[in-house]
C-alpha cells in the first residue's frame, strides 16, 4: 500500500491554559490516500476548522503527530515549512481573500511570486490557471470588480497555480449562490478527478459533503464518523 | 520571494491607499525641506566664509603689530589716558587705535624669532585720487595683497607681483564712475593715480588696470585698488619724496608666514613668543572664528528644528504603517500561508516605510533646492545685496545625498514596530479575522 499523502495519529490541540484552557480536538486520527476527496464536516466549534489548520501545517499540534508522506511534520520548520506549505498546499477560502485593488493576474500569480519564480514564468503560469477556469480575459480587470463567482474562481486559479498536490477548501461555496456554488463545487471535483489533486473541504454543507469520496464528521474535538463512499 | 519583487509589491503598497500615504509623505516633506534649507544655509555662508578667508589673507600668514599701551584693550581696558609714545603712528586699523611704529630692527627681530618663516612690511599708502583721462577724480584707498590672498575678480586678473609694469585692479563699483561701460572694458586701460609727498608736492602715477575685483565683505581690496608689487614699490617711494630716511622705513604692521602645517598649539606658542617680545599677532582664524562658531551654532539650531520635525513625522510613519498592517491582516495572513517567510513580511513592511521616506525627503530636497535657490537670488539683489558673492543658501551634493539617506533611515527605524507586527502575525488569527 501506498504511503498515505497525510496520516494523522491522535492529534490533539489546546488552546490558552489554566481556567480558560480550551481542547479544541481530543484526538483525531486517519490516513488520506494521494488522490482522495475528503470532507470534514462539523458545526460551528466542533474543531474542523482547527483540523483543516494542523492539516495545513498553519499550526502545530499539541499531541500527537502528522505525516506528509511519511515526513512528520515536526520535523519542518522555518525556511523548510513555508517552502512545503508553498509547493504543496493550495488554498480557496470562503472569503476569497483577493487583494481588492490588485489585478486578477497579480492575485493569482502571489503563491509563485512568495515562491521566487521569475516574471515571465508568473505570467505564464498565471494565465494558464485563468486560462482553465475560463477567467483569461478578466486578468487585468481589479479583483474588486469581479462578481461572486468569478472572485471564487479566481481564487481556485490562485491555489491551482503552483500545482499543489493537495487543495484545502474552506466552505468554498459559502459566500455564492446554490448555481454558482455548483459551478465552483464541479470545478474543485474536476481537478481531484483529473489531476489527482488532494481535496479537503471543510463545511457544514451536507450536499456538498455527499460529493466527497469520503465524509470525516468531526464534534466537540472528537472523529464521530468516518464514511467511505463513493462520489455520486 | 526575491528582492526585486519584494521592493515592486512595497512600492506598489504604498499607493494603494494614496491619501494615507500622500499626507505622511507631506510630514517626512516638511522635515526634508527644512533640513535641506538649513543645511543648505550652512554650507552656503560657510562657504562664503571660506572664500572670505583666502581673500583677508592665507592661513599661514599672521598680522603682527608692536603693541602700545591701548592697543588691543578697546573698552573696558587699561584705564586712563596712554602715555605719548614718540613712536606710535595709526595703525589704520579699526579698534586698534595707535600701534608703535615697526621699524628695520623690529623686522630684524620678528626674523629672528623661533617659528617665524618670513617677514614683510606692509606699506601703507595714502592716494589723493584716482582718475582715468580728463575725467572726474575720485577719492581712493590702496589696499595691498599678501602671498596667498586672492581676489575674488569679475573681470581680468590678479596683478602680476613679478612683472616691472605698474598693473593695478578696480574694485567693481569704480568702473561706471571712472567710465567704463563694463567690467571688461575696464581691463587694459590706464588710469591715473594721484599722491601727495612729505614736502605737499603732487605726483601723479600711471598705471594699467589688469582686473575688477569683486568687493567682499573681507575682501583684501575693499573698495581699494590693489597695485602690484613694482607699482606699490613707486607709490611708496613717491609718497616718502622728502622725508627723512629713518621716517620712511616705518611700518604700522607687517605680515609674518610660519610653517602652513602649523598646528593650533604651534600657532599659540607661536603667538607666546610674539607676545614676549612684545608684538601682538592675529591669524585670520582669529579674525573668523568667533564669525564661523555663530554661523555653526545657528544652523545646528535650524537643524535641530528640522530633526524635530521629522521625528513627528515619524509617529506618522508609525501610524500609518500600524494601520495598514490593521487592514491588511488577512492578505498578510494569506502570505505567511502561502509560504512567506516572516523575514520577507517584515521586510516587506519596512521598505515600504522607506520607500515613504525616499518619497518625502525626495520631494522635501527638489522643492527645498527650488525655494533655496530662489530665495538666494531674491536675496543676494535685495536684502543682501551689500554682501556680494554670498549665495545664502548653497547645495553641495554629498550634504543632499546625506539628508535623503538619513530622512530613509528615520523612516526605516519607524517602519520597524508595525513590521515587527505584521511579521509576527499568526497565519491562522489572520485568516480568521473579518
Amino acid at each position: 500500500m501506498d504511503t498515505p499523502i497525510l496520516s494523522v495519529r491522535d492529534v490533539h490541540k489546546t488552546y490558552g491554559s489554566g481556567q480558560s484552557r480550551f481542547e479544541a480536538l481530543k484526538g483525531v486520527s486517519f490516513d488520506v490516500p494521494e488522490g482522495q476527496s475528503v470532507a470534514i464536516v462539523g458545526k460551528s466549534g466542533s474543531g474542523k476548522s482547527t483540523l483543516m489548520h494542523l492539516l495545513a501545517l498553519l499550526d502545530a499540534p499539541s499531541g500527537g503527530s502528522i505525516a506528509l508522506e511519511g515526513t512528520d511534520t515536526r520535523t519542518l520548520r522555518g525556511s523548510r515549512l513555508n517552502r512545503t506549505r508553498n509547493k504543496t498546499f493550495g488554498f480557496v477560502f470562503q472569503q476569497f481573500f483577493l487583494t481588492p485593488r490588485a489585478s486578477v493576474l497579480d492575485n493569482v500569480i502571489l503563491p509563485l511570486k512568495i515562491a521566487g519564480v521569475g516574471r515571465a514564468e508568473r505570467k505564464r503560469r498565471g494565465m494558464a490557471a485563468l486560462e482553465q477556469l475560463e477567467l483569461a480575459d478578466k486578468a487585468r480587470n481589479r479583483a474588486v470588480d469581479l462578481s461572486g463567482g468569478q472572485k471564487q474562481r479566481a481564487v481556485i486559479a490562485r491555489a491551482l497555480v503552483n500545482n499543489p498536490r493537495i487543495i484545502f477548501a474552506d466552505e468554498p461555496t459559502g459566500n455564492l449562490d446554490s448555481v454558482t456554488g455548483a459551478i465552483v463545487e464541479d470545478i474543485l471535483f474536476g481537478l481531484n478527478r483529473e489531476k489527482g489533486i488532494t481535496l479537503f473541504v471543510v463545511t457544514h454543507d451536507e450536499e456538498l459533503a455527499a460529493r466527497c469520496d469520503r465524509r470525516v464528521y468531526i464534534r466537540d474535538g472528537l472523529l464521530v464518523e468516518d464514511s467511505v463512499a463513493v462520489a455520486a | 520571494m526575491r528582492t526585486p519583487d519584494l521592493i515592486v509589491s512595497a512600492v506598489a503598497n504604498t499607493f494603494r491607499s494614496k491619501t494615507r500615504t500622500a499626507l505622511t509623505v507631506v510630514a517626512i516633506f516638511v522635515g526634508g525641506f527644512t533640513l535641506t534649507l538649513t543645511s543648505g544655509m550652512g554650507t552656503g555662508i560657510n562657504a562664503y566664509i571660506d572664500d572670505t578667508v583666502t581673500g583677508i589673507g592665507a592661513s599661514d600668514v599672521m598680522t603682527v603689530t608692536k603693541v602700545s599701551e591701548s592697543a588691543g584693550t578697546g573698552f573696558g581696558g587699561d584705564s586712563g589716558p596712554a602715555e605719548y609714545n614718540p613712536d606710535a603712528i595709526d595703525s589704520g586699523q579699526v579698534g586698534q587705535g595707535t600701534v608703535i611704529a615697526l621699524t628695520p630692527d623690529d623686522l630684524d627681530t620678528l626674523a629672528g624669532i623661533d617659528g617665524v618663516l618670513d617677514v614683510q612690511a606692509t606699506k601703507s599708502i595714502s592716494a589723493d585720487y584716482i582718475v582715468v583721462g580728463d575725467g572726474t577724480p575720485y577719492v581712493v584707498g590702496v589696499g595691498a595683497l599678501v602671498e596667498g590672498q586672492t581676489l575674488q575678480l569679475a573681470a581680468g586678473e590678479a596683478p602680476d607681483d613679478a612683472s616691472d609694469a605698474f598693473e593695478v585692479v578696480l574694485p567693481v563699483s569704480y568702473v561706471e564712475p571712472l567710465g567704463f561701460a563694463e567690467n571688461a572694458d575696464a581691463v587694459g586701460r590706464s588710469v591715473t593715480i594721484a599722491l601727495t609727498d612729505a614736502e605737499r608736492t603732487r605726483h601723479l602715477v600711471e598705471a594699467t588696470i589688469v582686473g575688477v575685483a569683486e568687493e567682499g565683505i573681507a575682501s583684501p581690496a575693499g573698495a581699494s585698488i590693489v597695485p602690484n608689487d613694482a607699482l606699490t614699490d613707486e607709490l611708496y617711494a613717491t609718497q616718502n619724496i622728502g622725508l627723512p630716511s629713518d621716517l620712511t622705513e616705518r611700518y604700522a604692521q607687517a605680515s609674518v608666514w610660519f610653517a602652513s602645517d602649523a598646528t593650533d598649539a604651534q600657532i599659540a606658542a607661536l603667538k607666546e613668543r610674539l607676545a614676549d617680545a612684545g608684538y601682538s599677532g592675529t591669524t585670520v582664524a582669529d579674525q573668523l572664528g568667533a564669525f564661523t562658531t555663530v554661523i555653526d551654532g545657528i544652523v545646528l539650531v535650524l537643524n535641530a528644528f528640522a530633526v524635530i520635525a521629522l521625528l513627528a513625522a515619524s509617529f506618522g510613519i508609525v501610524n500609518t504603517l500600524l494601520m495598514s498592517v490593521q487592514e491588511r491582516t488577512r492578505e498578510i495572513g494569506l502570505m505567511k500561508a502561502m509560504g512567506m517567510g516572516s523575514g520577507k513580511v517584515f521586510g516587506l513592511f519596512s521598505l515600504e516605510a522607506t520607500f515613504i521616506g525616499l518619497l518625502g525627503s525626495g520631494i522635501g530636497v527638489i522643492l527645498g533646492m527650488l525655494a533655496g535657490t530662489a530665495i538666494s537670488s531674491v536675496l543676494s539683489t535685495g536684502l543682501l545685496a551689500d554682501l556680494p558673492g554670498l549665495t545664502l543658501i548653497a547645495f553641495d551634493p554629498v550634504s543632499i545625498v546625506v539628508i535623503v539617506l538619513v530622512v530613509m533611515g528615520v523612516a526605516f527605524l519607524a517602519g520597524t514596530l508595525p513590521a515587527a507586527r505584521a511579521a509576527k502575525a499568526d497565519p491562522v488569527e489572520s485568516l480568521r479575522y473579518e
